[in-house]
């Protein structure tokens, strides 16, 4: 399948600060790609430099075979995005905000169709200063779309959402990608990204340090968590051969007729994952 | 061109939904008018005081409304991230920027007919005596205090601090340059200040073709003057306007 993004070795920094030191990862067409990291990883500046906001230092960054860095028009008409921070119009209303995108594209979407789509239909008539948090975050994401793009960049587009509004937004990036759009999801929620991307890359301190399916990630740490409670303390075990720790404990249980009170053996999530990729420093 | 249009009925819509901008903006110099024309006797210098003021004020409604208006408006865009997320759409910059400005030359327009309006309403001020010339002047203030409200949004960084900034500089502008009433009573140090500034010679022109009929280009001079600012505030605005947040 074609790359719609192809990022190489890329650099960027900020005066003596490097936050991308060469960073590599291919999203290939019709993908929901997501990037991981914790505050300062370099998430949003890769982004950045692929959306034209930024000049890449060096390396290679393309989207649909053309160099962000020269903004082109055709490249504009092709993207969409939901920036980390950004405002629109307090005065307009919502559908007016909508049409005003619209106006911009060569083939937008019908205007009401992508309100509706983004769960805004009740509030279509209402100006954006009075929106919450959570609708603005939506009007983001509905003003993202009405271009009708190939390709949309989603940098936290969940942050300040409640537990419906996030399951609603997977909804609509699941159907989004059913339709083929290519995504590139930048998050802080593992869960969004394990429910969500085909492939993830995690970076920390502006490199990738994993890369690959969620179920990938996970299937690399073999080690297994075997907890239970015995006199009122929480015993946890972390072992590659659960079989025969298992065995060893239950055995051991029956031999004195013991119970091994709340046991549970558990497979690492991603959030495990994650936290020991980004946290080795730290610990 | 059908999206200048587009986007310069969004500007108008947004300009009239906002009552600060259209209370500052549009009201303000009227309310002076009528305030000052209250207060200044008949005649200055066998001239009726409410012409003199008329003309006065409209220099003052283009400095606040081209100049004022202008880099209020791009400096909250931009630190909002309005500009930012627009530049991530298809709508070319230049398109842009010339909605925002043409949106300006409307707004300026309408006001310039209210004030003749009230003026002939109120104070029996009377009607431009070059018809032609005056539309000019319209026009040469919104391009020139344009010029140097693109300049005014390059340099200044903090959206909270805008309003205040551009004030500073339009009020002591206005006063020195006669917006609000003659001048040559003025100490010479105020008058040699007046000397430099643009408005001073924008409302020589408008005084030209409003009062005595001369032609648009009577006094290249002053139009050089009041064209050279303009030009300078956007060659400023080329090499420092941006459309990212100063965040970083």
């Amino acid at each position: 399948m074609a790359q719609a993004i192809v990022v190489s070795d890329l650099t960027k920094s900020y005066g003596d600060v490097q936050a991308v030191r060469g960073v590599s990862f291919d999203v290939a067409e019709g993908e929901v790609f997501g990037l991981l990291g914790p505050n300062g990883a370099g998430k949003t500046t890769t982004v950045e430099i692929l959306e034209g906001y930024r000049r890449r230092d060096g390396g290679v960054a393309t989207v649909f075979g053309l160099d962000p860095g020269d903004t082109p028009r055709e490249l504009r008409e092709r993207v969409g995005v939901v920036l980390q921070q950004s405002e629109l119009s307090p005065l307009l209303t919502v559908r007016e905000t909508h049409r005003m995108f619209a106006g911009y594209y060569a083939g937008p979407r019908d205007v009401d169709e992508v309100i509706e789509l983004v769960g805004l239909t009740e509030k279509r008539d209402a100006r954006v200063k009075s929106l919450s948090g959570g609708q603005k975050r939506r009007l983001d994401l509905g003003v993202a779309l009405v271009g009708n793009p190939e390709l949309v960049f989603l940098d936290e587009p969940t942050t300040g959402f409640d537990p419906a509004a996030r399951r609603a937004a997977w909804e609509l990036i699941r159907s989004l990608r059913a339709l083929g759009t290519t995504i590139l999801l930048t998050t802080h929620y593992l869960d969004e990204a394990q429910q969500l991307a085909d492939r993830v890359a995690v970076l920390r301190d502006g490199l990738i340090v994993r890369q690959g399916s969620p179920a990938d990630l996970i299937g690399d740490t073999r080690t297994t968590e075997i907890r239970y409670v015995r006199n009122g303390e929480v015993v946890t075990v972390s072992t590659t051969e659960p079989t025969r720790v298992l065995n060893e404990l239950t055995t051991e249980a029956l031999a004195v007729g013991h119970e091994l009170e709340r046991l549970e053996v558990r497979r690492p999530t991603l959030e495990d994952v994650y936290l020991e990729l980004v946290g080795e420093e730290s610990q | 061109m059908t999206s200048l249009a587009h986007q310069l009925r969004f500007e108008q819509k947004i300009f009239w939904r906002s009552r600060e901008a259209a209370v500052f903006i549009f009201v303000f110099p009227l309310l002076l008018y009528v305030l000052l024309g209250s207060v200044y006797g008949d005649d200055i210098d066998g001239v009726p005081a409410v012409d003199i003021l008329l003309a006065g004020l409209f220099g003052y409604g283009a400095a606040n409304t081209a100049f004022g208006g202008l880099a209020i408006t791009l400096v909250i865009r931009r630190e909002a991230g309005v500009l930012k997320r627009l530049r991530a759409t298809p709508l070319p910059p230049g398109v842009y920027l010339t909605a925002v400005l043409l949106s300006t030359l409307v707004t300026f327009a309408l006001q310039s007919v209210a004030l003749l309006v009230l003026g002939g309403l109120v104070f029996d001020a009377s009607m431009p005596a070059n018809r032609l010339g005056f539309a000019g002047a319209v026009v040469l203030g919104v391009v020139s205090f344009a010029g140097l409200g693109l300049a005014a949004a390059s340099l200044i960084r903090s959206a909270e601090g805008v309003s205040a900034a551009v004030n500073v500089i339009i009020l002591p502008m206005a006063f020195l340059s006669g917006a609000f009433g003659p001048t040559q009573d003025f100490p010479a140090v105020l008058q040699a200040i007046a000397d430099v500034l643009p408005l001073t010679y924008f409302i020589d022109i408008v005084d030209g073709v409003y009062l005595d009929g001369d032609s648009f280009f009577a006094d290249p001079t002053a139009l050089a003057i009041v064209l050279a600012w303009g030009t300078a505030g956007a060659l400023v605005a080329l090499r420092r306007f941006g459309w990212m947040p100063r965040e970083r």
